[in-house]
């Protein structure tokens, strides 16, 4: 590079429109499919716990689910969801999401105690109640946590699909790539991990409002 | 012999855990450490394998400074028995029980020969030492641990709370049976329990500690019961304690009345006695109940009538609180005497028992 | 279904330097030197943590903040910065990504032994390496096992965007298939780097199978 400094600050001033017009890109389509993931998974969690039977394949799925590249999967995606479309970005990352969060769904409802949940059942709450108002909320901790490996996850992820045409920030790269200009590269690393820090953060403020009770840590102290 | 010498521990944040414990444990004896929780018992014991060391004073094992062995070796020339057993999951029962002598270094075919000798020792089938934990219940697990700490014939045993997690049946015959190996074994233990009347069933001697791990007293069960030192082991000892002391008193040297037993099969009339009640026996001598001669119908005999409840204890070898309890499960306040097969030997009446009661209450009181 | 024959079925894709077979060894070579680099730093450094309790919070943070790192701009920016001569280049992203999860389950496994058992272990006078290894590790296991699996699969699946900045594997096909509108052999290489994924899958069940205690594995109310 000779005396070419590594990032440089002027381009950074000129393209701040672009940078913005990706930054809100990357954050959409990492955001939804989290949002849909999580969507999908509470009722397949919940099926799960209600039918241990179907632990076991969903999590199979899941697994198998995860173990494919995002790559292959948005090419294979291509001919149905159109080439550079957010939909094709969107379908795979949602699928991720879930297989993330679906054991997050059950380990936490099963981190549930017996005797409060016996207690509950004790006290007359039905069935819906005792989920809404009992379960669910004590299962939060663990689901957040799943949340938040999700979220990240899903923000650097989109990045890819910038070989398939739209990865928001991931355009970056290509960019910086086909012009042998580190500036760009950078500047896309460096706002990933930004809007996934800051993401992670809101879910780790979410967790304080939703869980007073757990207290600032919640792991048990041995 | 196991010496307590001024031993504190303090903790970092300022806490006391004990404080100042100056106490003996004497060789092949059970002593036990009992108190509400906080008191230090299980620090105290900790302090012995060097789990926890004192912040303060020694813990003298046979004259030696524990402080100056270590850990490890020490650790392997005590056995060690907690609530939850501890038990390895991923190693089968026989391998867990062979765990001190494979560290000792044994070779593995007498590590697991002894292994197999100690679970017949503490009761259990040969059939479950190739089980994992996970396949035995509470009880067994605990039997598991008990044989796992004795594997290596360590002089000195510490079980912190062993038997508090598995339910009462269950914890009784875990009682009974640590008092068999130990009639045989003669180690040295010390037990810790929050349970005060574990604590006089298993110790030859018992330590109550309060909290803030101050020794409030070391005594013999019976003496404890007798003479509390003050009204904090007053209160933990808790109601009954006259009764309780009964179970220290030997039942052998009671009179027996053989003439108060009728056999069923009698055809004399029981109605020209005195007695107003009388024990009636079966063929092979067992107890049927008691019966009253005066309400017998005149020409019949004993076989006619309901006889009344009854309790019974075994002459010799059920302390007095039994035979108490035998007579006041009686209408005639008199207590069966049954040998070791249940055959009826004779009856304590309730004067005998009256004056037994008097000569044990004054000797207790020393 | 048609593009899948139409590559697969093409002799000419099995043969020479772009054939699969040698497409493959190249693939495995990264993904297995990268996942054996990670592996080496990050089980140890794992397992002592869990261990001493000491550096928990670097675990978690440095998680969170890899997690976050894309592959894909790392990789191109080291590349773009030191070249290709060598597989180093590629190397440094996917050791950047196996470590976080290998690294996680190794602490969490071994933090999360129940406290009776490393006082029971400790009790009987095991010593702090042997409760580790005879104890804590064995205990551990599972976990310790499908931060490996996790850590293999993604950067099996992850290898793939070698190929973007010039480099071999089963992503050459993908990335080539792309740039010159062969959807065949963009599919055909997409399904090959999935298959890969499932087969490390299937090892992985196998590996955890044979080396777990049935003890610790059947044991109820454990995951």
């Amino acid at each position: 590079m000779g005396e070419e400094p590594l990032v440089r600050w002027d381009w950074i001033g000129r393209n701040l429109p672009v940078l913005r017009e990706l930054l809100v890109d990357n954050a959409v389509m990492a955001l939804v499919p989290v949002l849909a993931g999580l969507l999908l998974a509470l009722p397949l969690g919940l099926a799960g716990v209600r039918w241990r039977r179907l632990y076991q394949p969903t999590v199979g799925v899941m697994n198998v689910v995860y173990s494919l590249p995002s790559l292959a999967v948005f090419i294979v995606l291509i001919p149905i969801t159109g080439l550079a479309t957010r939909l094709t970005v969107m379908v795979p990352l949602t699928f991720y999401a879930m297989a993330v969060l679906v054991p997050a769904v059950v380990d936490g409802l099963a981190a549930v105690p017996d005797h409060v949940r016996q207690s509950a059942v004790a006290m007359g709450f039905t069935p819906l109640r005792r989920l809404l108002q009992v379960e669910l909320p004590i299962a939060v901790p663990v689901v957040l946590a799943g949340l938040r490996v999700a979220t990240v996850s899903s923000v650097s992820l989109v990045s890819v699909g910038a070989l398939v045409g739209r990865g928001g920030l991931g355009y970056l790269f290509i960019d910086g790539w086909q012009r042998q200009f580190p500036t760009p590269i950078i500047v896309g690393i460096v706002l990933i991990v930004l809007l996934a820090g800051i993401a992670d953060l809101l879910l780790v403020g979410a967790q304080r409002l939703l869980t007073p009770w757990a207290g600032s840590r919640t792991r048990r102290r041995a | 012999m196991i010496t307590f010498d001024g031993v504190t521990k303090r903790y970092a944040g300022g806490t006391v855990a004990v404080d100042d414990l100056g106490l003996e444990v004497p060789t092949g004896e059970i002593t036990v450490f009992v108190g509400p929780s906080g008191c230090g018992k299980t620090t105290s014991l900790r302090m012995i394998n060097r789990m926890v060391d004192p912040t303060g004073g020694r813990v003298l094992l046979d004259g030696v400074d524990v402080t100056t062995i270590d850990p490890p070796t020490l650790r392997r020339g005590i056995g060690y028995v907690i609530q939850q057993a501890g038990l390895f999951p991923h190693r089968k029962v026989v391998d867990n029980v062979a765990t001190v002598p494979r560290l000792l270094g044994w070779e593995r075919r007498r590590a697991r020969a002894r292994a197999m000798e100690l679970l017949e020792r503490v009761g259990l089938d040969a059939a479950l030492a190739d089980r994992y934990p996970f396949q035995l219940s509470g009880g067994q697990q605990q039997r598991v641990g008990v044989a796992r700490a004795l594997a290596a014939d360590p002089p000195v045993l510490l079980m912190d709370e062993p038997f508090s997690a598995v339910d009462p049946v269950v914890r009784a015959s875990l009682q009974d049976e640590l008092l068999r190996l130990q009639a045989e074994l003669r180690k040295t233990i010390v037990f810790v329990t929050h349970d005060i009347d574990e604590a006089i069933k298993l110790g030859d001697r018992v330590a109550v500690l309060r909290v803030g791990g101050r020794l409030a007293q070391l005594d013999a069960p019976a003496r404890l019961l007798a003479e509390p030192a003050d009204d904090f082991v007053r209160e933990f000892l808790g109601r009954d304690r006259g009764i309780r002391l009964l179970s220290f008193v030997p039942s052998g040297d009671l009179p027996l009345r053989t003439d108060l037993t009728v056999p069923v099969s009698t055809t004399a009339s029981a109605r020209g006695t005195a007695e107003p009640w009388l024990a009636l026996v079966d063929d092979g001598g067992r107890p049927l109940g008691w019966i009253a001669p005066r309400s017998l119908p005149d020409s019949g005999t004993p076989a006619d009538v309901r006889p009344e409840p009854y309790g019974t204890f075994v002459r010799g070898r059920d302390p007095l609180r039994s035979v108490l309890d035998a007579a006041l499960l009686s209408p005639s306040g008199h207590a069966i005497a049954v040998d070791e097969s249940g055959r009826v030997e004779g009856v304590v009446t309730r004067e005998a028992l009256d004056a037994a009661l008097a000569r044990a209450t004054g000797d207790a009181r020393g | 279904m048609n593009w899948l024959i139409e590559f697969l079925g093409d002799p000419a894709n099995w043969t020479g330097a772009d054939g699969v077979p040698a497409r493959l060894l190249e693939h495995l070579e990264f993904a297995g030197l990268s996942l054996l680099l990670a592996m080496a730093v990050a089980v140890p450094l794992g397992l002592w943590i869990g261990h001493t309790g000491r550096g928990a919070l670097l675990v978690v943070l440095s998680a969170n903040a890899a997690r976050a790192l894309p592959t894909l701009g790392l990789l191109v920016l080291i590349v773009l910065l030191m070249g290709v001569g060598t597989i180093v280049p590629v190397l440094i992203p996917l050791v950047a990504l196996a470590v976080p999860p290998i690294l996680v389950n190794a602490y969490e496994g071994v933090r999360g032994v129940d406290p009776e058992l490393r006082d029971a272990a400790y009790g009987m006078g095991l010593r702090g390496r042997q409760v580790l290894f005879g104890v804590l590790v064995p205990v551990a296991l599972p976990l310790i096992l499908l931060g490996l699996r996790t850590a293999a699969i993604q950067v099996v699946a992850t290898a793939t965007v070698a190929a973007y900045v010039g480099l071999g594997g089963l992503g050459r096909y993908v990335i080539d298939g792309l740039a010159t509108q062969d959807y065949p052999r963009a599919v055909g290489g997409a399904v090959l780097v999935a298959g890969l994924a499932l087969a490390v899958q299937g090892l992985f069940a196998i590996l955890s199978r044979i080396s777990v205690s049935p003890g610790v594995s059947r044991r109820p109310g454990i995951r």
